[in-house]
């Protein structure tokens, strides 16, 4: 006799038998044309110009992580929000704890300055750097 | 590979089943390339939106030449776009077809004679299927285009044609 789990390793196989046999089938019956224009990198007709690595600057990261960290805080809150009534205040205190420490997070990364974002300062040419310029050159 | 690719000599009835359900399939689900380029593009709007209401046909744009299967030429096609068109035509995987829609892509239309600028219709670059005559073709016209090249499709065959 199958276990409980021994019926999902069986799903598990079905599931991966059918995506293969699709796959292989398609292959076998679909037309294949390929041209060194279609296979060309699709940019509304233009020719593509330059590579597609671009780099991205290194504070979307911080800002990628923290964002990630509320995401999950919502989505633990939103089963929180539906049933901390049947724990009565016990299941409040512990929703705001949870919602204190990861305040205290927060509070620690505006202090740390991760919130703000430092603009590019420009140099502007005019008089002033003309002259800052050139006293820098006869220095 | 590519059973489809493959051109049968004879027909029998497997083929001719096989032909029906693909080339129902084909026609059914017309997925247009969506550009367009001067003011019959305007009449191809109105065609998709409710009350001409092209989706009825299978007809909806698509915003990648690597997911259509028709593109409509709709408008003026200049010689700076007429390179752009062919590449766009090229990268649509096969089958595709190609809905002419207006004079000006027919044949140049009001640009024939003095028109330094526009390519003498689009068939001089890509294989048209179906001319809509027009200026600009009222979305009727289109419909009446599209239910013709239906009408192409529905008689493809995988058999090898003999003159």
């Amino acid at each position: 006799m199958l276990t409980e789990f021994g019926k999902i390793l069986v799903f598990i196989i079905f599931a991966f038998a059918f995506v293969a046999i699709s796959i292989f089938m398609a292959k076998v019956i679909r037309p294949k044309r390929p041209t060194k224009e279609k296979l060309k990198t699709y940019e509304c007709g233009e020719d593509p110009v330059g590579s597609p690595w671009v780099k991205f600057n290194i504070r979307f990261y911080v800002v990628a992580l923290i964002f990630l960290i509320f995401d999950v805080e919502v989505v633990l809150l939103f089963p929180w929000a539906l049933t901390y009534k049947e724990y009565g205040f016990y299941g409040l205190l512990v929703g705001f704890i949870f919602l204190f420490i990861l305040g205290i997070g927060m509070a620690y990364e505006w202090r740390k300055g991760d919130l703000e974002w430092v603009r590019p300062k420009p140099n502007i040419p005019g008089l002033k750097s003309i002259l800052s310029e050139n006293k820098e050159k006869s220095k | 590979m590519g059973l489809l690719d493959k051109e049968f000599t004879d027909g029998n009835i497997v083929i001719a089943k096989a032909d029906d359900i693909l080339n129902w399939a084909r026609l059914s689900s017309l997925w247009q390339l969506s550009f367009g380029l001067a003011c019959c593009a305007i009449e191809m709007m109105a065609t998709s939106a409710s009350h001409y209401d092209f989706d009825r046909f299978g007809v909806m744009p698509r915003p990648t030449p690597r997911q259509a299967d028709v593109i409509i030429i709709s408008g003026t096609v200049t010689l700076k776009m007429a390179t752009r068109i062919k590449r766009l035509y090229e990268q649509m995987p096969d089958p595709k077809y190609i809905i002419s829609m207006g004079s000006c892509s027919n044949c140049g239309g009001p640009y024939w004679e003095h028109g330094y600028h526009v390519l003498k219709g689009v068939d001089r670059v890509i294989p048209v299927d179906v001319y809509v005559p027009g200026c600009p073709p009222r979305p009727e016209a289109l419909l009446e285009g599209l239910l013709k090249l239906q009408e192409k499709i529905r008689n493809e065959s995988l058999v090898k044609k003999t003159a």
